[in-house]
């Protein structure tokens, strides 16, 4: 059986550069994942900010052998934000694409899609992959059995299921944080700095429930889906995808690692997470074709 | 850039009876869905069969208005023909128009009914720049683009100066607050979601529940709102409930308001728009046919350069009762 690849997605949150630098350093250096993500996906204006941390952050990792993909925005809308990706596109390491503004820049040369873009079915599939897709990390509300579906009729696209982190559920024109501090988009002040797993969203009875990050709304619960490494080569999938938390990403990817070599079981792997400082209880319905926040693995 | 002559105005036909409302009231063109998922408002008792729209297509057009059909999901792994029929259907039909978002939908048309059928970009393909929407018109013809609710007035006119398909922008009715297309959070919570199964915050997970401090709203369990004693319960739609975040509780995400851009029609004209579109195809028809009513007048009253005084005079009953907002129009919303 081929070996199973892992990749780290992009960070989410607004982290500060310096954390940014100590955080990939780490990966670099530690975390048995083969592809890394770097670059802001959320929110443009976070971008001057993060900017002059990466040239560093890509060497490091490619000097560890990293493959690094440089990750595009969700949601662009300025100019400034459409240069980016435009600039982007031209780079000749492999290119996350997360909105359709990407692709004519992109087209013919290959690139990942991102989780925000929108691949339901094998046509879309093979329309991408087409376009230089190489691989594609599903939105998060597919379960495995639609994306093996995909899988088993385009074999020349690599599928990558969003197995570990709070899930990517919605992005809006509209930012959570400054919103809740009585501020508006255009005059921030960069309060999502303070959640570096984004802030907590609760039910007025006090349930968990979701979490803002800036324009973005994720999971409150962590998405932790830990399959046995046959039933995803029965899915033909062969990559994972672990999004960035402030928890020990280097034990994240271990443990993952030894679950899809054999050498831990998916029980031992949800406790390994389990003891682990996640910022939610940990959940895996979508990958059952259940409401998300269910936890299927832990019920069965 | 083409510019239009006369703003056209799109109305909701949830049914074959709405449709002739819409149209009796002066809709330019009505849009609809066939009667399953792949449309996105997939509701019990709404929706066209077959030979339901065939009719209302040649209702329509005996009246001069056009029909739009809405194949606005994503299609599912392994039954992509389902969509691709739902499209053959609506183009046998009649349809001006296909308003899809799905790849495999623009791509199925774009090479079997180009010339016969117009492709209009769906809002839930949540392309709102020049490079996406050149993209989508390069690759599959589309000539119309509904344009996310992300961006204001101005940004649309700047949009539109840059792209050369027209634009159509939702004017009144219900109110997305995430980008359309690219939202979960109503699979997360019940399990079914706009882009796949063509619902929102679905009916059968709702449910009121009564204890000692009021009534919950809640959906799968998950309250979305509370309600003291005697004060008038709203429907928990997901992203318009209060919550707690920060140690406050409040309408997070946005209050339980609707859309009414009434008072930008003029700015949309200006902006460059082509089309002012009304959302509710969930609604009946008599409150279809007044709004369309309403705003055909508004429209009307534009196009003739009636002032703002005017336009906000004929639109003023649509203003009574629920909270409305301009929505992301206004830059301040963001």
């Amino acid at each position: 059986m081929p070996p199973f690849a892992l990749t780290l997605g992009p960070v989410f949150f607004h982290w500060p550069a310096e954390r940014l630098a100590d955080f990939y350093r780490r990966i670099a250096d530690e975390a048995p994942v083969d592809r890394v993500h770097v670059g802001e996906v959320v929110c443009g204006k976070r971008m001057p900010f993060s900017d002059p941390c990466w040239p560093d952050v890509i060497e490091r990792l490619e000097r560890a052998g990293k493959e690094v993909v440089l990750s595009t925005l969700a949601a662009p809308a300025t100019v400034r934000e459409r240069r980016s990706i435009d600039e982007l596109c031209g780079d000749g390491r492999l290119v996350e694409i997360n909105d359709m503004t990407a692709l004519p820049a992109r087209s013919g040369r290959p690139f990942v899609t991102g989780p925000f873009l929108n691949v339901y079915n094998e046509v879309a599939a093979a329309f991408l992959a087409g376009h230089g897709a190489r691989t594609i990390c599903p939105p998060v509300e597919l379960s495995l059995t639609a994306i093996g579906g995909m899988a088993h009729a385009r074999p020349q696209v690599e599928f990558e299921p969003f197995a570990f982190g709070r899930l990517p559920l919605a992005i809006s024109g509209r930012c959570y944080h400054a919103r809740l501090h009585g501020l508006h988009k255009d005059s921030c002040q960069f309060t999502c700095e303070k959640d570096a797993d984004g802030l907590a969203v609760d039910t007025l009875d006090g349930q968990a429930f979701l979490a803002i990050n800036g324009v973005q709304t994720l999971s409150n619960q962590v998405h932790a889906f830990c399959p046995e490494p046959s039933a995803l080569a029965a899915q033909a999938v062969r990559r994972l995808r672990l999004s960035p938390h402030t928890c020990d990403m280097v034990e994240v990817a271990g443990i993952y690692r030894a679950l899809l070599d054999g050498r831990l079981e998916p029980q031992e792997a949800r406790h390994g997470l389990s003891r682990l400082d996640l910022p939610g209880t940990m959940v895996d319905g979508y990958a059952h074709a259940r409401p998300g926040w269910h936890s299927v693995a832990a019920a069965g | 850039m083409m510019w239009p002559q006369r703003m056209e105005l799109v109305c909701p036909a949830g049914t074959p009876a709405t449709l002739r409302a819409a149209v009796q009231a002066g809709a330019d063109a009505v849009y609809c869905g066939f009667r399953d998922d792949t449309n996105a408002r997939n509701f019990p008792g709404l929706n066209f069969s077959v030979p339901e729209l065939a009719e209302g297509v040649r209702f329509a057009h005996g009246l001069g208005a056009k029909v739009l059909v809405a194949i606005n999901t994503f299609a599912r792994v392994g039954e992509v023909d389902r969509w691709r029929r739902a499209a053959d259907a609506a183009v046998e039909c009649g349809a001006d128009a296909i308003i899809a978002c799905d790849v495999a939908v623009l791509d199925h048309v774009a090479r079997n009914h180009s010339g016969r059928v117009r492709l209009h970009l769906s809002v839930q393909a949540a392309a709102g720049t020049p490079e996406a929407i050149g993209f989508y018109a390069r690759t599959f013809g589309v000539r119309r683009v509904v344009i996310p609710r992300v961006l204001s007035v101005q940004e649309i006119a700047a949009l539109n100066r840059a792209i050369d398909v027209e634009t159509e922008a939702f004017v009144f009715g219900g109110l997305c607050v995430m980008i359309e297309g690219r939202c979960y959070l109503s699979s997360y919570a019940t399990g079914r979601s706009p882009n796949l199964n063509g619902v929102c915050s679905p009916p059968e997970e709702v449910s009121y529940d009564e204890d000692a401090d009021g009534m919950a709203a809640r959906l799968s369990g998950f309250t979305i709102d509370r309600y003291r004693p005697g004060e008038p319960a709203g429907y928990p739609t997901l992203c318009k409930g209060r919550f707690a975040a920060g140690g406050k509780a409040s309408y997070l995400f946005e209050e339980p308001v609707s859309l009414n851009a009434g008072s930008l029609i003029a700015g949309f004209k200006a902006a460059g728009v082509t089309a002012l579109k009304i959302e509710g195809r969930q609604r009946g028809k008599g409150y279809v046919a007044e709004v369309v009513r309403a705003f055909r007048s508004a429209v009307d009253a534009v196009e003739a350069g009636g002032d703002a005084v005017e336009i906000d005079r004929l639109l003023a009953a649509q203003s009574e009762g629920g909270r409305q907002t301009a929505g992301a129009y206004r830059k301040t919303w963001r």
